[in-house]
């Protein structure tokens, strides 16, 4: 996993509330056994018109936001399916942090098990950056260290994320490396449990 | 353990290996499923670090999401679809995982299937690469869907890093109207609760229409939750439950069994258990249920009209509401009942199982698919569909025009050769009704399998009780 500390690029406003994860990347981009260029499928159903070609109304095939790299989004960004597809498209596609009010459970882990940020900001300051985005520069300034939005009016939002995810994304931390070194304290639960519930284990 | 302890409360702290720095704990995984759409890519994960399978005797793959319903089906038949298939199979074989694969007597929907062979049990905790998993938290176990990455995590250290969820129980109480079943409770709940209202919960289902419900219907009701932003869904074991699972091949027997049923009947939460939120619901309110828009919280029951955007109570409401019903091609202020549909589905983990096939069957006796309907029947797996034949309900659906097909995930999700063609209207029993999820500018209603058999013999939007009366 890529490490992720402080990212100044182009953010697009994406005002659209509940955006699923079948918006996200459609299904029909994820009959393959790769995990990369699904970049291509993000967005699919909005980005492109029926006849292959791009929608041009369509918030990133706009030339001040084709380059975007954050996004910010309406709450609960992420809901429905778990595929995991939907961070891996983002990521491919160049977005490294997501803005919203909220975001639905799975996609919340999955997108930081890939290295992508994701900001939980309250609904006014959401509002506040899409609009900023939209009528001035479309650049956010996203310090994962400082844990702040510099947008270009030089206004400040603070964030939080939680600790274990926050250090993990800034060194690009391999989880299940660190999970194994909890090796003994499994092997131990799974001895104590196989004589409480025999039954589990076959 | 606090005497006021919850169902998920117990289960959780019984499964805590280890808790860790910032509140989060390493939770044991007693059952891993896996599928061919969000596992293969996990063992090629855990390959390339030169990592093992940790437990492959608590590790189980079914095949269901890249298959063909088509009769004389095989792993080729969904272009694309045999790479994972394959993968899947390859991955089981090397690490001497028990596989229901194509072909398979056992095979099926991956949360149709576990229940069945009693992989799923009660006080367990079990995870699978797919978020309808919370189907399994029926039979009272935390039961929840993840990503690749934590696929991948769960392979190699049979654990996953979670902060516990908040609690929620919705509870619903009263006895059940005509022509109305679990899918319609599960839909009433979700259109007043919204799709993000127990984001971050797990969700208890209580009450004396929950209890009163048989195990099948219990599981539609948990896969649901996952459209309210729930991940866990659970309903407290008991008689239905045990009576379920006694005898399923996977299932402990004999002694086993009585040490475990022991167990299992300290799980149901104590009667002054706290919830964080809390929800009541009256069966009696609850008329057959339709959606309308584009998330499975847009639902109304189906004497309803087409709701009103300029009704809504607010500006970004309505134009969520106007963009749903643009999409769904719906002019407010028309009763839904009436509406012309191009197809039908009957299938998926929300509503496959065999009950549902009777339920759609009883609907479908002696009548007609309307002309130009495209109808189809896709049993949740093969146990399912030899026991709806043994009873002859193929004959029932084929004598009416259905399509009977071979099990798997279908036309839920429009990955495979069962898709719903451009801005047609189609009836599902499926969970998801966004944009796109059938196939390209698909129409989708979601309904209970006997509104959607209902449908497809009037040709429209229907209301079974006047269907049936």
């Amino acid at each position: 996993m890529e490490a992720f500390r402080r990212l100044d690029a182009v953010a697009a406003p994406l005002r659209r509330a509940s955006v699923d994860t079948d918006q996200i990347i459609p299904m029909r981009y994820l009959i393959t056994a790769s995990r990369a260029a699904l970049g291509v499928g993000l967005f699919a159903d909005w980005r492109y018109r029926q006849d292959g070609r791009e929608d041009p109304s369509f918030v990133l095939n706009q030339p001040r936001y084709r380059a975007a790299q954050i996004l910010v989004a309406d709450a609960n960004f992420g809901c429905g399916s778990s595929r995991e597809h939907a961070p891996w498209a983002l990521l491919d596609y160049g977005i490294r942090a997501l803005i919203a009010p909220s975001f639905a459970g799975i996609f919340f882990d999955n997108a930081f098990k890939n290295g992508i940020l994701l900001i939980e900001l309250a609904v006014e300051d959401v509002a506040a950056l899409m609009d900023l985005l939209e009528r001035g520069e479309p650049r956010l300034d996203v310090d994962l260290e400082a844990q702040s939005v510099t947008a270009r009016d030089g206004s400040v939002r603070p964030f939080r994320v939680d600790a274990r995810r926050r250090d993990a994304l800034l060194q690009g931390l391999d989880e299940i490396g660190m999970s194994l070194r909890m090796q003994p304290a499994i092997a131990a639960y799974q001895a104590a449990d196989r004589e409480r519930r025999p039954w589990i284990y076959r | 353990m606090a005497t006021a302890a919850s169902l998920f409360d117990k289960i959780w702290d019984e499964h805590v290996v280890a808790r860790l720095d910032g509140g989060e704990v390493l939770l044991h995984i007693d059952r891993h499923v896996l599928n061919d759409l969000t596992s293969p890519q996990a063992f090629s994960g855990l390959e390339h670090a030169r990592r093992k399978l940790r437990n492959p005797a608590l590790t189980f793959a079914v095949t269901d999401h890249m298959l063909s319903t088509e009769p004389g089906r095989g792993d080729d038949t969904v272009p694309g679809g045999a790479e994972l298939i394959r993968a899947l199979r390859a991955s089981a074989r090397r690490w001497s995982i028990d596989h229901f694969d194509v072909g398979d007597a056992r095979q099926g929907i991956v949360h149709v299937v576990s229940p069945e062979l009693g992989i799923a049990l009660p006080g367990t905790t079990l995870v699978c690469g797919d978020s309808h998993t919370c189907t399994i938290g029926a039979l009272g176990a935390i039961a929840f869907g993840i990503g690749t990455s934590e696929v991948e995590h769960v392979l190699a250290t049979q654990t996953v890093i979670m902060r516990k969820p908040r609690t929620m129980r919705i509870v619903v109480d009263g006895a059940l109207g005509p022509g109305v079943s679990a899918k319609d409770v599960v839909l009433f709940v979700i259109a007043r609760l919204g799709t993000a209202a127990a984001s971050g919960h797990a969700v208890e289902f209580a009450g004396s229409t929950i209890r009163g419900l048989d195990m099948e219907a219990r599981m539609t009701v948990c896969n649901m939750s996952i459209e309210m932003g729930g991940r866990i869904g659970m309903i407290a074991p008991d008689a239905t439950t045990f009576d379920y699972l006694a005898g399923r091949p996977y299932a402990p027997a004999g002694a086993a069994w009585q040490v475990a049923l022991t167990h299992w009947n300290t799980l149901p939460s104590a009667p002054d258990a706290r919830f964080d939120v809390e929800h009541r619901f009256e069966a009696g309110a609850i008329a057959p249920q339709i959606t309308w828009g584009t998330n499975p919280s847009q639902a109304t029951a189906v004497d309803q009209c087409v709701p009103d955007p300029g009704a809504a109570p607010s500006g970004a409401l309505r134009e969520q509401m106007q963009r749903a019903l643009a999409y769904m091609g719906l002019t407010p202020g028309r009763p839904l009942a009436g509406v012309p549909i191009d197809r039908v589905f009957i299938g998926s983990c929300t509503n496959s199982r065999l009950s549902d096939l009777r339920a759609a069957a009883a609907v479908a006796r002696g009548r007609k698919v309307a002309p130009g309907v495209k109808a189809m029947v896709v049993p949740g797996s093969a146990q399912v569909k030899r026991a709806a034949e043994a009873e002859g309900l193929d004959e029932v659906f084929r004598a009416a025009g259905f399509d009977w097909r071979e099990p798997g995930c279908s036309m839920c999700c429009g990955l495979n050769a069962d898709k719903v063609a451009p801005r047609e209207r189609c009836v599902a029993t499926s969970n998801r009704n966004f944009e796109g999820r059938q196939g390209p500018l698909a129409r989708t209603h979601l309904a209970s399998p006997a509104m959607a058999a209902a449908a497809a013999i009037a040709g429209s939007i229907a209301d079974v009780r006047q269907l049936a009366g």
